[in-house]
């Protein structure tokens, strides 16, 4: 069982690829993408996915789009925002949209690890109360 | 720099000359113009208005002597018409006409003598003893005898002394006889010498051969030659009165007026220097020279003045203007290399991210069992560990270059200081905290608002108060942040008591990339950021340190001009 299911997305493959084999030795699934389109595509194939690493500056669909149609889409699947800038605002502005949290890249391996597992526990505990909330409803359903 | 220095001043000291020549120029042409049309035509005029007087007078008295012989020769014409040669030859019948005639018109006649053709006097009434006297040969007597009425030059005589005859010749049983009176010389003399004008003007009559028939001034028996020449001079008319200017033998410019008396057989001159007769116009010359010498100097003291205080407020204006060029170069160069700064950081960024993945990845790698015995693992790592640490020696000023460069929110809205500088402590106040650093805040109450970014602006001071909480170094301190107004400013004052900043550092701090702080710590680009800032809204940023006791940075923000009430 991996920490968690990741979907990984940027437009540079050299980082992807790095990254992937990094994140997979730490015991994480990794998918990736290398576009926002893709990305969504990725997302509907695979509904296990459960944190998106995502980059905001990207050719196309840029991230904070991709992450407004992700958070659309899939609400419960939590967002972590990788930022080239230094400006705060683009990392506030993702938050505002619903992302889980911002880092600036290039970022420490350590810190991206414990932020990928607490937006991993996040979106569990969404999903375990969900769970439990409709196995209540089910539960006490009246015949 | 001294050529530079030399050729600023030589330009300036050109346009000083330039200016006050031009203005000396405009200023004395119209005035020697003006000045000196109305001199010449004043003086013709005046020329002329003297010219007229004097030939007035001239004419007035040669009518007066000519009046006075003709009146004389009346007198004695009468005598002799109205008295036979007998009653006449009668001595004591002569004295009591010469009675008569003195009560009548004074001393003028001296003596009266009857003479008979061979030229013996039979009687004769005066003061002298001139009974008997014979004349035959006396020059006079015999031009007497060829005309009826004669009026003779002024000559010595027997007596010895000057006079003058009028001789009226006359028939008595077929013989001529003559009639004689002596005209006093002295009365004669007072027609002419009562001409007086000024101190030099006087008259004087001349006979054909130039002798003097009046008493002249005495100075005047030398230079005889203009008379002389006047005299030979046949286009003199009789009527006519001359007026000549001419330099004597001793230079001075002399006014020679003439008329001629008793038929052209006299002269009468008036002569004035003509310095004296002028003198009224030259005083006005003199006045008038001296108003435009003063006025001349009055201009050309102001010319002076103004000049130099036109080329010092030019000179002033240039200083300014190169100042202004410089801050301008300062700010275009900071702009210029924030966006290189920025086209860089975007460019770097991402290689920077995949080394550094890289890296991370070797080492991931190397934590495998079959690495863990090779004997330079402890170099492997060592060497990652360095990759990682530049590659986030290079992240961390990427991201400051993006910073740097990045645009601001630069809408310019009303700001209150005090509230931004409240919400700046608060922010601060954890990493004081850390610090163990106290941020005071002494905000002087009812500040106007400003017209400004309130971003920038924000960025300005978290700046100062960050430098300042890091030159704290964990040591602890105070920092006072001070708003005031100074003039048409608002001041703010961030100051710290730290270490100071050493004085040669002092000039540099505002400088992009200049910093003190360990390698790989700063950018040195926060204070060029505060400086551009400042430099935008138009305002001033200072420094002052002391080593030991702390530095206090000043900013002048200037509060938006007061819009014309409409």
């Amino acid at each position: 069982m991996p920490l968690a299911n990741v979907l990984l997305v940027d437009d540079e493959v050299p980082f992807v690829e790095t990254m992937t084999k990094r994140l997979t030795k730490r015991d994480l699934r990794i998918t990736s993408a290398f576009n926002g389109q893709e990305a969504l595509d990725k997302l509907e194939e695979d509904r296990s996915v459960e944190v998106v690493i995502l980059d905001v500056k990207m050719p196309g669909m840029d991230g904070n789009e991709t992450l407004k149609e992700i958070k659309r889409r899939y609400p419960l699947v939590e967002v972590i925002m990788l930022t080239g800038h230094a400006t705060v605002e683009s990392g506030i502005e993702g938050m505002k949209m619903g992302a889980f949290d911002y880092l600036m890249k290039p970022c420490d391996m350590d810190q991206l690890i414990s932020k990928v597992k607490e937006a991993a526990g996040k979106k569990r505990q969404h999903e375990d109360k969900i769970i439990e909330a409709r196995m209540k409803e089910i539960t006490s359903r009246r015949v | 720099m001294d050529k530079s220095k030399r050729e600023h001043r030589d330009y300036y000291n050109s346009l000083t000359r330039n200016m006050l020549l031009t203005v000396i120029i405009v200023s004395f042409t119209p005035m020697i113009l003006v000045g000196g049309i109305i001199l010449y035509q004043f003086q013709t005029s005046y020329h002329e208005k003297v010219h007229a007087h004097l030939e007035e007078l001239v004419q007035k008295h040669k009518q007066n002597i000519d009046s006075f012989l003709q009146e004389k020769l009346g007198d004695i014409r009468f005598l002799a018409d109205n008295f036979t040669f007998e009653e006449l030859s009668d001595e004591s019948f002569l004295r009591d006409k010469l009675e008569s005639l003195q009560k009548e018109f004074g001393l003028v006649f001296v003596d009266l003598g009857a003479i008979r053709e061979n030229g013996i006097q039979v009687a004769y009434a005066g003061p002298f003893k001139l009974g008997k006297a014979l004349y035959s040969q006396a020059d006079w007597f015999q031009k007497a005898m060829r005309s009826k009425y004669f009026i003779s030059d002024v000559f010595l005589g027997l007596r010895g002394l000057p006079h003058f005859i009028i001789a009226v010749r006359d028939n008595w049983m077929g013989e001529k006889w003559i009639l004689r009176a002596t005209i006093d010389f002295v009365a004669f003399n007072s027609l002419v010498g009562n001409i007086r004008i000024g101190e030099t003007g006087f008259a004087f009559i001349l006979n054909k051969e130039g002798k003097f028939q009046t008493k002249p001034l005495l100075d005047i028996a030398t230079t005889r030659k203009p008379y002389i020449d006047f005299l030979s001079d046949r286009n003199i008319t009789k009527d006519e009165i001359h007026v000549v200017e001419r330099t004597d033998e001793s230079g001075h410019k002399n006014i020679y007026v003439a008329a001629l008396l008793k038929n052209g057989d006299w002269l009468l001159v008036y002569q004035q220097r003509a310095s004296d007769a002028f003198s009224d116009f030259r005083r006005t010359l003199r006045v008038a020279l001296i108003i435009m010498l003063l006025g001349g100097l009055g201009i050309i003291t102001m010319a002076f003045i103004l000049s130099r205080r036109m080329v010092s407020r030019i000179a002033r204006a240039d200083r300014e203007k190169q100042m202004m060029n410089e801050q301008v170069v300062e700010t275009g160069k900071l702009a210029s290399v924030g966006e290189l700064a920025a086209g860089i950081a975007h460019e770097i960024n991402n290689p920077v991210a995949i080394m550094i993945e890289e890296a991370g990845w070797i080492e991931d790698i190397l934590e495998d069992e079959e690495f863990q015995e090779s004997e330079n693992l402890d170099e492997f790592i060592r060497a990652l560990e360095q990759i990682r640490t530049q590659g986030r020696r290079c992240k961390e000023i990427t991201h400051k270059l993006l910073h740097f460069a990045r645009k601001t929110d630069s809408r310019i809205q009303e700001v209150q200081i005090n509230d931004l500088i409240e919400e700046l402590v608060a922010l601060s106040a954890q990493k004081a905290k850390y610090s163990n650093v106290t941020i005071n805040t002494v905000l002087q109450k009812d500040l106007p608002p400003l017209q400004v970014s309130e971003t920038e602006v924000q960025q300005v001071f978290l700046n100062l108060i960050n430098n300042a909480l890091d030159a704290m170094d964990k040591k602890g301190g105070v920092i006072d942040v001070i708003t005031l107004m100074e003039g048409d400013h608002i001041a703010v004052q961030v100051a710290d008591n730290g270490p100071g900043i050493p004085e040669a550092n002092l000039a540099r701090i505002f400088d992009p990339f200049f910093t003190t702080k360990p390698v790989g710590k700063g950018t040195g680009l926060g204070l060029s950021i505060c400086y551009g800032i400042i430099k935008k809204m138009g305002g001033e940023i200072d420094v002052h340190s002391v080593m030991g006791v702390g530095t206090t940075f000043r900013v002048l923000i200037p509060l938006p001009k007061q819009k014309e009430s409409e």
